[in-house]
């Protein structure tokens, strides 16, 4: 089996790790680094579950090679408070309980974070498409896209 | 001053910002090191008998540490104590494909799954029957011994004179339906890890049950093992919708794998295994007859149902008696017949899901309310208030209804849709349609009947006073540790922020019979109430004792007591000091039962559908209906739900919102298909949930009716405005393009078969009339 060093940047954080050619992202993150915010919830690229920021742009982390990841940028669920403070999104979410379960959560808020990078103030129907690659089973989207609702054009 | 309440407060979740920054840890995320991988290898064949299973090569393999087979398990399991038919793994038959067969653990996934290829085994078909009908037919070979034409259960019940209410109805109309098998797809995958201790033959399972007590049970039952050396942990739990109300097969496999190896093994199961595993909703027919006056009474019922029950018992009996239990207590009817058939099939097994039992039935009792009411020319609304129940009222099925919010919740959806002045004038393609549905908050009696109190909350205030909340039951998203918690702070009139709750570990925390049913809020949350109340007593007695008054000139003020109309004060932690150095550590206990009155009757089956109170629901859907190409698209939704009372206003809209979504799924696009069994659908993308670019506004309003025995007067919030989605679309889908939907989901296909054969009948129609008009060629 082979195995390659990988030389990328994590939550700002360089790293530089062995990993196998076939290892997946997703499990890069939870196994080796215990990154485990990044959910996997189907059996690849059904439910965006696993949804992280690479160079700032939304992606699976369950169907994207770990070693196609060189040299980029990644972000987690675990980088968006920071110094102890939830981000606004995040805050949003929390009041606004667009959570329930919570399994989708890390995926959605990571979604919703690129969706707003690339586009600060998106109407109801730019959020309900761009996050129509997260399946949530619990709340109906309603209290998710108010909670993003409430942040965007900040 | 009016002190600030907790309860009726928009509360945010005690545990969202674990969920929110991805701190919050599932089962999969449990940091437990050095684990073994456990993996389940499935039957292929849908049933037979198993001739041969040899493991020699698999355990040949360098690193494979266990590998069990149904042989090795002492006892079989079942959520129901009367109908425990099911092996961890299969026993003697198989009797569904993909049903576990043989299980390893190995040092990791790769040498897991080289020890699963090198299994062989020989299963001797059997005739497979993948429909009710094949498997009742007198020919069919059993599933089950014992089990008479693949019967599970058949129910048979009589309430009132049903023969004189329909010679006194005005009109009499009996229609079929037919729906589809649909499932949870929590969005969670299951997981299981098993600690074990070799030395001292304990085990720990971690686990993403609904109900940790009966798990634990479960697991003793079938290793052999004593109870005591059980602990079940649930962790974060990723939604469960009724999927994981029972104990599971891969729970009872990992755990004998880890007994098995000596070790802690780890079981991470696919999506595809969650398919496999199911227990949703059954594959299921309908006959439905109903009587009714002009006025839109309705003076009799007789329902037929066949439920495609999948191979094993599982909640099965209570599901096909739930079924008929709830044609009552929605309505005022005086007579009602159902008969109820559950049936075995070789499919994966069902179960209960979300609405359980009832969502079927009542999407073919309101469609037949709108069927009725055109004829009549009645307003849907107005067929509706013609069967009005009065509370106090007890049914003709011994159920008790003390509190009923469907007169409010009517007039608020037809106000907040526009009924009245935009139905009727809508375009061709667009349309309303109304549905009521309710709901028991929590059955009232528990499935394993052991004569304790239905619930148990223990309350812990030590030196730091802060106050420890233990409860069995299971939050699994629905918010119920934020609401507990909130009950507490409200009697006590402390911060929320003084209190934690532990939930789900049955070495530390009360047995709960589990989060199912919408029991939690209702039963838990008034043990809650009651734990409360018995610590601020001792809390109170030690301020008095202090403040040399006595108990009754004690103003309790929250985070302090007074001496009534002095400037005596004692604060919070000089009251627990005083209360601990009288007794050290508190611990109180908080109960509670359903009263007797509310237990149901004393007919078989009578406990299935008794409640201590209904929630209630009404709501209108507006639909866009596509003739060229079938497709239905949900415009909006208006909903009112009658929830007693809101102790957390935000948490009773996000689960009504989730239950009418989940209503919406089923009603347009989920369904199960097998292919000789074989999953056709078992990923989600060809198991349609609706994402949020398809789901449509959903407007909540939320009705207070205050029922007596519900906690501060509320009743469930969770279940009951789900079943009124699916009749409100097809209600809908008829007003906007006059077609009587009986089948769902109300997919595009559907639609279009639907309109296609209207079509023809009318080309049909319109020919004959032509013929009968030609003249006679002379």
């Amino acid at each position: 089996m082979a195995r390659r060093l990988l030389t990328l940047t994590v939550n700002g954080r360089a790293r530089e790790d062995a990993v196998a050619d076939h290892e997946l992202l997703v499990d890069y993150l939870r196994n080796t680094l215990e990154l485990t915010g990044t959910k996997q919830g189907c059996d690849g690229g059904e439910c965006g579950a696993c949804t992280v920021l690479i160079d700032g742009e939304p992606r699976l982390a369950c169907i994207t090679l770990a070693a196609t990841c060189e040299g980029r940028r990644i972000e987690t669920i675990e980088s968006i408070a920071t110094a102890g403070r939830l981000s606004r999104l995040q805050q949003a979410f929390h009041e606004k309980l667009g959570t329930q379960c919570g399994f989708c959560t890390p995926g959605m808020i990571m979604a919703a974070e690129g969706l707003l990078r690339r586009n600060p103030n998106p109407d109801e129907r730019e959020i309900r498409e761009a996050l129509s690659g997260n399946l949530c089973r619990c709340t109906g989207y309603v209290k998710i896209v108010e909670s993003v609702q409430a942040v965007a054009g900040d | 001053m009016a002190r600030t309440r907790v309860v009726g407060q928009r509360t945010p979740l005690i545990d969202g910002v674990q969920k929110v920054t991805g701190r919050a840890q599932y089962t999969a995320d449990l940091p437990i090191a050095h684990a073994l991988v456990g993996r389940i290898l499935r039957s292929p064949v849908a049933h037979g008998v198993i001739r041969r299973i040899d493991t020699t090569a698999a355990r040949a393999i360098s690193g494979v540490r266990a590998v069990i087979t149904g042989e090795d398990f002492a006892a079989p399991y079942g959520v129901i104590p009367i109908a425990q038919n099911e092996w961890p793994l299969a026993r003697d038959k198989v009797r569904y494909r993909g049903e576990p067969l043989v299980a390893v653990a190995a040092v990791d996934a790769a040498t897991a799954e080289a020890a699963l290829a090198a299994i062989t085994f020989e299963i001797e078909p059997l005739p497979a029957y993948f429909g009710a009908a094949d498997a009742r037919a007198d020919s069919a070979v059993l599933l089950h011994d014992r089990k008479k034409g693949n019967i599970e259960r058949e129910v048979d019940q009589l309430f009132g004179d049903v023969e004189g209410g329909f010679a006194a109805a005005d009109l009499v109309r009996e229609q079929t339906f037919h729906y589809a098998e649909v499932t949870h797809g929590q969005m969670e995958l299951n997981a299981s890890i098993v600690e074990y201790d070799a030395v001292e033959d304990r085990l720990i399972s971690h686990s993403v049950t609904q109900v940790p007590y009966y798990l634990h049970l479960t697991i003793a039952q079938c290793l052999g093992i004593d109870t005591a050396k059980v602990r079940v942990v649930k962790p974060f739990v990723g939604g469960g919708f009724g999927h994981r109300v029972e104990p599971l097969n891969f729970e009872l496999v990992n755990a004998a794998l880890a007994r098995a190896a000596g070790d802690t093994v780890r079981m991470d199961l696919s999506r595809e295994d969650g398919f496999l595993t199911h227990r949703g909703r059954p594959e299921t027919d309908i006959r439905l007859k109903l009587g009714m006056k002009k006025s839109g009474e309705i003076t009799a019922v007789d329902c037929e149902i066949v439920q495609r029950g999948g191979a094993y018992g599982g909640y099965g009996l209570v599901t096909i008696l739930y079924a008929g239990a709830l044609l009552h207590a929605l309505y005022r009817i005086p007579a009602v017949k159902y008969r109820g058939h559950r049936v075995y099939t070789n499919t994966p097994p069902c179960g209960a899901m979300r609405g359980h039992g009832a969502v079927d039935a009542r999407h073919a009792f309101e469609a037949m309310l709108d069927i009725m009411a055109r004829e009549l020319g009645l307003d849907p609304f107005a067929v509706r208030r013609a069967n009005l129940i009065a509370p106090p009222w007890r049914t003709i099925n011994d159920l008790q209804v003390n509190s009923y919010g469907i007169p409010e919740c009517l007039d608020r959806v037809e106000r907040a849709s526009g009924w009245k002045t935009r139905r009727g004038k809508l375009p061709r393609g667009r349309g309303l349609g109304l549905a009521c549905s309710h709901y028991v908050s929590g059955s009232a009696k528990p499935v394993h009947w052991s004569g304790e109190p239905h619930a148990v909350v223990n309350l812990k205030l030590d030196f730091d006073g802060g106050i420890t909340l233990l409860t069995g039951a299971a939050d699994i998203g629905q918010g119920s540790s934020t609401l507990l918690a909130q009950v507490v702070a409200e009697v006590l009139e402390i911060p929320l922020l003084r209190i934690r709750v532990i939930a789900g570990d049955s070495a530390l925390t009360p047995k709960d019979n589990g989060s199912y049913s919408s029991r939690v809020s209702f039963m838990v949350g008034n043990a809650a109430l009651n734990a409360a109340q018995e610590l601020k007593r001792i809390l109170l007695a030690a301020a008095a004792r202090k403040l040399e008054a006595s108990v009754d000139d004690i103003d309790w003020e929250g985070e302090h007591c007074r001496v009534a109309g002095t400037e005596r004060v004692i604060a919070f932690d000089a009251i627990v000091e005083a209360a601990l150095a009288d007794a050290g550590t508190l611990t109180v206990k908080g109960t509670w039962s359903t009263p007797p009155e509310t237990q149901g009757g004393k007919f078989r089956g009578a406990a299935v559908g008794s409640t201590a109170a209904f929630s209630y629901a009404a709501q209108v859907v507006e639909v866009a209906v596509d003739e060229e190409t079938g497709e239905v698209k949900v415009e909006h939704v208006w909903v009112a739900h009658d929830c007693g009372y809101a102790i957390n206003p935000l948490a009773v809209e996000g689960q009504v919102q989730g239950a009418v979504w989940m209503g919406m799924g089923q009603a347009l696009a989920e369904e199960t298909r097998y292919h000789d069994g074989l999953p056709l659908h078992a990923s989600m993308l060809d198991y349609r949930i609706a994402t949020s670019a398809d789901t449509p506004p959903i407007d909540v309003e939320l009705v207070e009716t205050h029922d007596p025995l519900g906690p501060f007067g509320a009743k469930e919030a969770s279940e009951g405005a789900l079943h009124g989605f699916a009749p409100a679309l097809t209600n809908a889908i008829y007003d906007a393009i006059g077609l009587r939907l009986n089948e769902l989901p109300a997919s595009p296909d559907r639609v279009l078969d639907a309109i296609q054969a209207r079509s023809r009948e009318e080309r049909l129609r319109a020919r004959r009339r032509a013929k009968d008009l030609q003249p006679v060629a002379s």
